[in-house]
């Protein structure tokens, strides 16, 4: 009674604080963001953003997103599809594992990559005489980038299988229907929209990815800097128009990937709808 | 020997278990071309694994599958000929009436004027007309049963499973579904097994009912048989909705019975009759009262208590009416007798044909 009495107050109260809470924590630092990266003006801002390093750490972020999102789509569909299409033993241990990188904090993953690959490990001499290099290159940023995403995009369609049930696919392989038609005329249709949204909140993370990156990127100008290295790099050095010139661009590329996932959550939910009348 | 090879489909002493459980416990039967045969049991007694494991998505642990006189242990799912209507229909969700009738024709790759020849036969057969570019979740429980059976029909097989054909459908409709089905794969000639739990679907639709329980096979008959000379005490108890006598030598008709059997009596072969009344049997008529009269539309159902047992049985509409806690006379045709673990005896009331006083 007490409470449906001081609803309305109640209510009001918390959408109060809500609102204040995000206006001070994400609102106000994003607009404080663009306006010091325009502060001095359009034309020192696209001098920031077309410098040689500044495009060459955007096309490196770009690079490390569409290889990361590629290789973690691949893999969160095989990975979804074993654990909710089989039963095998240790499989409980593998979802666990798969949601590992969620706990870790990225600056371990960076970590457990150096040991892995870096000078002292066993495989280094190998590695060494095949002329791979991943430590301080390329590579071990995308190894990087990849472990730390990918659980977003099975966790995304693990319960949507799971929801799903089997009963489609084995009427679809009872009628001679091969593995991959089954999962381009049955599955793929079903978690559609799971997958994009994951794919979608992989980007967003991959993007702006930076403890894991920062240990093994070894943080060589114009070779191995993605965009926050290099907007860290501009800030330690008293670059602040630069620094906010290039988050501008980061903060931009992060609003699309939100009214994309707001289009995709709205989607999804209406072809839901329509599967389950 | 000889008769064995006029099946059509024959397991043979086939088992399978689940961890450590036994859902099929020596199975073995074989059905002959163009029969309707009925898998009756209660839930979980093994039903749907003799499906799949005749279908191919399972495997028996032991013991052969004959298809058409080839073993198909080893041949896949897909390759086997069969139909299958899941419990739930597991239609495709994201396709159209259509796309899932020609799905099975258009995996094997069949000419495109062909499959639409097929498809629009069966949307015919069906009865589906019009509804072609429907999503499932748009179709009724009856229509998306016969999207289903369209569906299975498709590629032509030579066999037909259904698991629970009417299980997801009204009570209303069911009944019409019924007629429909038995109808349609008449029409059709194939071979065709269900699954049911339900003993008015089997006795109706069946041409021959195999009883499931526990994994294991009780019996195997026409529904008239299945129905009137039960073998096992769980056909006896499972068919008819029969009341359990444990006394039954205490009864009038059947003193001559061993006192330790045990029996079971169906509603109808109790009469109930009012004191009024005179009945066929008056030497032999045991005394009664009714306890609860229920109004069961085309008749009533008595439950009636009689040497300590309820007995339910039936009286017409328009027979004078019987009160609760009215005393009547409660006789007694026949009983389905057994010990536990031997063969059921079906047993006449010893009066029956001596007392014949009123037999019209
Ligand atoms: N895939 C499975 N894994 C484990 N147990 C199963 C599986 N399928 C069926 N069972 C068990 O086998 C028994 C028989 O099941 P089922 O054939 O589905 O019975 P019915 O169709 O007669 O209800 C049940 O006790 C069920 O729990
Ligand atoms: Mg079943």
């Amino acid at each position: 009674m007490e409470i449906r009495k001081n609803s309305g107050v109640l209510k009001w109260a918390l959408i109060g604080i809500s609102a204040v809470f995000l206006t001070v924590m994400l609102i106000l630092p994003l607009i404080y963001v663009m306006y010091t990266a325009f502060e001095e003006g359009i034309g020192v801002f696209l001098a920031a953003v077309t410098d040689e390093y500044a495009l060459k750490a955007i096309g490196l972020t770009v690079r490390v997103t569409v290889l990361t999102v590629i290789i973690n789509t691949v893999f969160g569909i095989f990975a979804s599809w074993c654990i909710t299409r089989f039963s095998f033993p240790g499989k409980k241990v593998i979802s666990a594992l798969i949601d590992l990188p969620l706990t870790v904090s990225p600056i371990i993953a960076g970590l457990i990559y150096v040991l892995t690959f870096g000078r002292q490990s066993i495989l280094y001499p190998y590695l060494q005489g095949a002329g791979i290099k991943i430590i301080f290159a390329v590579p071990g940023i995308v190894l990087a980038t990849i472990f730390v995403t990918f659980p977003f995009i099975s966790r995304e369609i693990i319960p949507v299988l799971n929801a799903q049930g089997t009963d489609e696919e084995e009427a679809a392989a009872l009628m001679g229907a091969g593995g991959f038609t089954i999962f381009r005329r049955i599955t793929l249709p079903h978690i559609k929209w799971a997958l994009l949204y994951g794919i979608v909140l992989c980007t967003a993370r991959a993007m702006g990815e930076f403890g894991a990156v920062s240990v093994l990127s070894g943080h060589l100008r114009g070779k191995t800097n993605t965009m926050p290295l290099y907007i860290e790099l501009l800030y330690q050095g008293y670059d602040f128009t630069g620094a906010f010139a290039v988050s501008a661009i980061l903060v931009l590329m992060a609003v699309v990937i939100l009214v994309l996932r707001s289009v995709l959550e709205y989607k999804g939910a209406k072809s839901g709808e329509q599967a389950h009348k | 020997m000889a008769g064995e090879t006029e099946n059509y489909v024959e397991l043979r002493h086939i088992n399978k278990t689940f961890k450590n459980y036994k859902a099929s416990d020596d199975i073995h039967f074989g059905i002959e071309k163009g029969k309707l045969v009925g898998l009756l049991g209660p839930s979980g007694s093994g039903k749907t694994t003799i499906l799949r494991m005749i279908a191919g998505l399972e495997t028996a642990d032991s013991g052969d599958i004959v298809i058409d006189g080839r073993v198909v242990n080893d041949v896949a799912a897909s390759k086997r000929g069969i139909g299958f209507v899941f419990q739930n229909y597991a239609l495709f969700r994201y396709m159209t009436v259509y796309d899932n009738i020609a799905f099975g024709l258009t995996v094997n790759k069949c000419k495109k004027s062909d499959i639409k020849k097929r498809v629009e036969e069966l949307i015919e057969l069906v009865d589906l007309k019009g509804l072609e570019r429907r999503y499932p979740s748009q179709l009724s429980g009856g229509q998306r049963q016969r999207v289903a059976f369209a569906r299975a029909l498709a590629p032509n097989p030579e066999l037909l499973l259904l698991d629970e054909p009417f299980a997801a459908i009204d009570a209303k409709v069911r009944q019409e579904l019924r007629s429909w089905l038995r109808e349609m794969i008449t029409r059709v000639g194939i071979t065709s097994i269900f699954v049911t739990h339900d003993q008015d679907e089997a006795i109706e639709v069946a041409d021959e009912i195999i009883i499931t329980n526990r994994g294991r096979i009780e019996q195997i008959g026409s529904p008239g048989d299945i129905y009137s000379a039960p073998k096992t005490a769980f056909v006896a108890e499972f068919m008819g909705s029969p009341t359990r006598i444990s006394n039954i030598s205490e009864f009038k008709g059947y003193e001559q019975l061993d006192r330790t059997i045990h029996a079971v009596v169906r509603p109808e072969n109790v009469s109930v009759t009012k004191k009024t009344e005179k009945s066929r049997y008056p030497a032999s008529v045991e005394h009664g009262i009714v306890e609860r009269v229920l109004f069961r539309g085309r008749e009533l159902e008595l439950a009636v208590r009689v040497h300590g047992v309820l007995l339910t049985a039936n009286r017409r509409l328009e027979e004078a009416r019987i009160a609760e806690g009215e005393a009547v006379d409660v006789f007694i045709y026949r009983v389905y007798a057994f010990h536990e673990n031997e063969e059921v005896q079906i047993v006449d009331n010893a009066n029956v044909g001596t007392e014949n006083l009123f037999y019209i």
